[in-house]
C-alpha cells in the first residue's frame, strides 16, 4: 500500500511546484472529491457504522433481535468461559501460522521450479493456479471424502493390501486442524506462486550474470537476492493469505463442521452460528468484536512501523 | 445446483411478488421444504389451499436456518410474508413479544384445537393465553431403525431397552459389522442423547432438567447411567462417522453395513425410497419407558399492513391447513404423523401407526428440547455434548459439571 501512495503524493507535489494557474487545480481536486464522495461516505456509513453498531450491540442482551439496553462486559464474561471459544481462537492462531508460512514456503518453491524455464510452463501454471479458481465449499467437500477413513485415502490403500494402513487425521481431534492447514495450503499455494514468479520474473537479468560470473549457487542466488528484491510480493501474498485466515468459515463448514466434536471450530464459525441459529446476537458482537480487536492489535504495530514512523522520521 | 436454483427462483418470485396484481386471497407462504419428498407434501397445502379459492404464492428457501434468518429479516423489515415456517418450539418466542406476529385464536377457538391436539403441542404454540401457530405434523425423534434381516441373522430381537441396543450393537460388531450407524453431528448427537434420556431415565428426570432447569437432576444417578451407556454407543460406530449427514447414515443400515441407526422419522422416506417395507425389511421401535419426543413444523402468520384482506386469507390458510384431510395427505408423503390426534391413521405404514398410537398416551407425549429450551442453551448443550460424545479422554463427572455449565451460562 505504502509503494502504490508514495509515487502519487510524489507526482502531485511535482504538479504543485509547477506553475499551474490555482483555480484549474482547485477545480480538479473538486471533481476528484466528488467523484470520491459517495464512496467515502459508503466507507463511513457501511464499514465503520456496521463495525460501531456491532460493537455496540455487544455490551447489550440482544438475542433474536437487537436491542439497545445495556449489559455490561456481560457477554465477554461468558465469551471467556466459553471452551468453544477458547479452541476456536488456539484452531485460528494454529491455523494461521501454518497455513501462512506453508503456503509462503511452497508458493515460493513452485515459483522458482517454474522460473527455471520449465517445459509446459503455462500448463503447469494453470493446473497449479486452478485450486484458487474453485470455491472452498467444493474443494472442501472433495478433501472430506478424501479424507474420511472409510471413503477415501485410507480405504484405498488397505484395499490395495496395506491392512495397517491409517490416516485417519480428519476425525482424529487431536489431528483435524492440520486437515485443514492441508487443504487450505492446497488451496492457496498457487496464489503466492503467481504473485512470487511476477516477482522472479521482474528480477534483472544482470543480477543473474553476475552472479554466474561471481559463481554463486544457484540457490543462494534465489535466497540471497532474489527473495529481499521480491518483498514487497511477500508482503501483499501475507496479506492475502492473513485475510483468509480471519474470515476462514466456509472451509470448515464443508469439512468438518467443526467436529469431531469442536476440535475444529474456529471464531467465523463462532460467530455464525450464534448469530443465526442459536439466537444469540449479543454473544456473536462479543466474538466479532474480539476478532476484530485482535486484527487491529497485529496491524497497529505494522502500520505504526510502517507509516507513522516513516514520515515522522523524514518530513 | 438444484438448491441454488431453488433460492434463485425464490429470489426471484419475491422480486416479481409487487408486481403481481393483487388477487384477493394471495398468500406468500416461506418454507424450507425443498428435497423432492418434502416439495411434494408442501404442494398438498397448496393444492387445498387452491380448490378454497386462493392463490399460494411459493416461497421455498432450501436450509432451515437460511429460511428463517431470510423470514425474520422480512417481518422485521416490514414486508412479511403471508405464512411463515418454524420448528415447533421457542423460535418464535420474540417475534410475538414483540407483536409482530397475529393471534389465531378466532381460528382456533372455531376449530376446537384444542380437543384435538396434544397438550403439549397446545402448550408450545400458546403465549399469554393466546394461540400465535399452527401446528401442521407431529415428527418422533427418537426412533430406533433397525435392519431386520441382520437381527434376524444374528438371533436378535428388538430392543425394549438401552442396555439391550448397547447389546444388540455389541454382538453386531463382534460379527464384524457396524453396530450403530451414526451421523456425527451435533444436532444428531444430541437427539440420540435425549432420546437415551427419555427412554432410560424416564420423562421425570427429562423435564426436571430441560422444563425445570434443575442442576441437582443433571447430577442423579440416572442421569449419569445415561451419560454412561451414551459413551458404550460411541464405541459401536465407525471411524467414519464424525460429520456424517444422516441420510447416509440410514443408507448404511438400508444396505446392511450398519445394524442401527437412531433418527427421526423423516428416515423413513429414504427406507420407503430404496423399496423397503415397514415392519417387514426394516423395524422401529421406541426404546425404553416409552415417552414419544415430539417435534414438529409450525406455520406462523406475521401481522400484515393491510390487516381485513389478509386476516381472511391467513385465517382460510390455517383452516386448510389443519383439515383431518389435508393433515393425513401430507402427512402420509411427509412421514410424520399428523398434529391432531383425532384423524383416522389406518391407511399410514407400521411406523406411523406406532407413532400415532403412541401418542393417543398422554402420559408418553413429551415434547422435545426445542419446546422447553432456548435456541441459545440448546447450542450451548449441543457443544458440550457432542464434545463428550468425540472426546475420549471426557469423563462423566466433566460432562456433568460442563451440562450444568451450560446451563447456568445460557439459562
Amino acid at each position: 500500500m505504502v509503494t502504490a501512495r508514495s509515487p502519487a503524493a510524489a507526482s502531485a507535489h511535482a504538479l504543485g511546484g509547477r506553475a499551474e494557474a490555482r483555480p484549474a487545480r482547485w477545480r480538479r481536486q473538486l471533481g476528484a472529491k466528488l467523484a470520491l464522495l459517495p464512496l467515502t461516505a459508503v466507507v463511513i456509513v457501511v464499514y465503520l457504522g456496521c463495525m460501531l453498531w456491532t460493537v455496540r450491540l455487544s455490551f447489550s442482551s440482544s438475542k433474536l433481535l437487537p436491542v439497545q439496553d445495556w449489559a455490561g462486559l456481560q457477554q465477554y464474561g461468558r465469551l471467556f468461559a466459553n471452551d468453544r471459544f477458547l479452541v476456536s481462537a488456539i484452531n485460528i492462531g494454529i491455523f494461521g501460522v501454518l497455513f501462512i508460512g506453508g503456503c509462503l514456503v511452497f508458493g515460493f518453491l513452485l515459483a522458482v521450479f517454474i522460473d527455471q524455464r520449465v517445459r509446459a510452463e503455462g500448463v503447469l501454471r494453470t493446473v497449479f493456479l486452478f485450486p484458487h479458481a474453485m470455491s472452498l465449499v467444493v474443494t472442501g467437500l472433495a478433501w472430506q471424502w478424501f479424507l474420511n477413513p472409510t471413503l477415501g485415502l485410507q480405504k484405498l490403500v488397505r484395499d490395495l493390501g496395506f491392512a495397517g494402513f491409517t490416516f485417519d487425521w480428519i476425525v482424529n481431534q487431536q489431528m483435524v486442524i492440520y486437515t485443514l492447514v492441508i487443504a487450505g495450503i492446497w488451496q492457496a499455494s498457487g496464489l503466492v506462486m503467481a504473485i512470487l514468479l511476477a516477482g522472479l520474473r521482474g528480477v534483472d537479468e544482470d543480477l543473474w550474470k553476475a552472479a554466474r560470473v561471481d559463481g554463486i549457487p544457484a540457490w543462494r542466488v534465489y535466497l540471497s537476492i532474489a527473495l529481499p528484491l521480491i518483498g514487497p510480493m511477500v508482503v501483499t501474498a501475507t496479506v492475502l493469505l492473513a485475510v483468509q485466515v480471519v474470515k476462514l468459515y466456509d472451509l470448515v463448514v464443508a469439512m468438518t463442521r467443526g467436529g469431531p466434536g469442536i476440535a475444529s471450530e474456529v471464531p467465523a464459525k463462532f460467530v455464525m452460528d450464534h448469530l443465526f441459529e442459536r439466537n444469540n446476537i449479543g454473544l456473536a458482537t462479543a466474538a466479532a468484536t474480539m476478532m476484530l480487536v485482535t486484527v487491529v492489535a497485529i496491524l497497529a504495530p505494522w502500520i505504526y512501523a510502517r507509516y507513522v514512523r516513516e514520515t515522522g522520521r523524514c518530513p | 445446483m438444484r438448491m441454488f436454483r431453488l433460492a434463485c427462483l425464490a429470489t426471484a418470485m419475491l422480486a416479481a411478488a409487487p408486481l403481481t396484481a393483487r388477487a384477493e386471497m394471495r398468500a406468500e407462504v416461506l418454507h424450507w421444504w425443498t428435497s423432492g419428498g418434502e416439495s411434494a407434501a408442501v404442494k398438498v397445502f397448496a393444492d387445498k389451499f387452491t380448490e378454497a379459492g386462493g392463490t399460494w404464492v411459493d416461497s421455498a428457501i432450501a436450509g432451515g436456518q437460511a429460511a428463517r434468518t431470510a423470514g425474520i429479516n422480512r417481518i422485521v423489515g416490514g414486508n412479511p410474508p403471508t405464512a411463515m415456517q418454524f420448528n415447533t418450539g421457542k423460535q418464535f418466542d420474540e417475534l410475538v413479544a414483540n407483536g409482530l406476529l397475529a393471534d389465531l385464536d378466532a381460528v382456533a377457538a372455531e376449530g376446537k384445537w384444542q380437543d384435538v391436539l396434544p397438550p403439549a403441542l397446545t402448550e408450545a404454540i400458546t403465549r399469554d393465553g393466546k394461540v400465535y401457530a399452527i401446528p401442521v405434523n407431529i415428527h418422533g425423534i427418537n426412533w430406533l431403525w433397525y435392519n431386520k434381516k441382520l437381527f434376524d441373522e444374528h438371533g436378535l430381537a428388538e430392543p425394549t431397552s438401552w442396555a439391550e441396543v448397547a447389546a444388540a450393537g455389541e454382538k453386531l460388531k463382534e460379527a464384524g459389522l457396524i453396530g450403530l450407524a451414526q451421523g456425527g453431528q451435533p444436532w444428531q448427537e444430541r437427539s440420540l442423547f435425549n432420546a437415551m434420556l427419555v427412554g432410560d431415565a424416564g420423562t421425570d428426570l427429562y423435564y426436571r432438567i430441560y422444563r425445570d432447569g434443575d442442576q441437582e437432576a443433571v447430577r442423579s444417578d440416572g442421569f449419569r447411567k445415561v451419560a454412561d451407556l451414551f459413551k458404550q454407543l460411541q464405541g459401536l460406530t465407525d471411524a467414519g462417522s464424525p460429520g456424517r449427514n444422516w441420510n447416509d447414515a440410514t443408507a448404511m443400515v438400508l444396505t446392511g453395513k450398519a445394524g442401527m441407526q437412531v433418527i427421526g422419522d423423516w428416515a423413513k422416506g429414504e427406507f420407503t425410497a430404496a423399496g423397503q417395507v415397514a415392519g417387514q425389511d426394516y423395524g422401529c421401535a421406541i426404546v425404553g419407558q416409552g415417552g414419544y419426543l415430539m417435534g414438529g413444523d409450525v406455520f406462523v402468520f406475521p401481522v400484515v399492513d393491510d390487516a381485513a384482506s389478509a386476516n381472511e386469507t391467513q385465517a382460510t390458510l390455517a383452516e386448510v391447513m389443519f383439515a383431518p384431510e389435508t393433515q393425513i395427505a401430507f402427512n402420509t408423503i411427509k412421514g410424520s404423523v399428523p398434529s391432531r390426534l383425532d384423524v383416522d391413521v389406518s391407511g399410514m405404514d407400521a411406523c406411523a401407526q406406532k407413532g400415532a398410537a403412541a401418542l393417543k398416551d398422554p402420559a408418553r407425549q413429551v415434547p422435545t428440547t426445542d419446546f422447553l429450551i432456548s435456541p441459545d442453551l440448546s447450542g450451548a448443550l449441543d457443544d458440550v455434548i457432542t464434545q463428550f460424545w468425540n472426546n475420549q479422554g471426557m469423563t462423566t463427572d466433566q460432562f456433568v459439571e460442563q451440562f450444568i455449565g451450560a446451563m447456568q451460562a445460557a439459562g
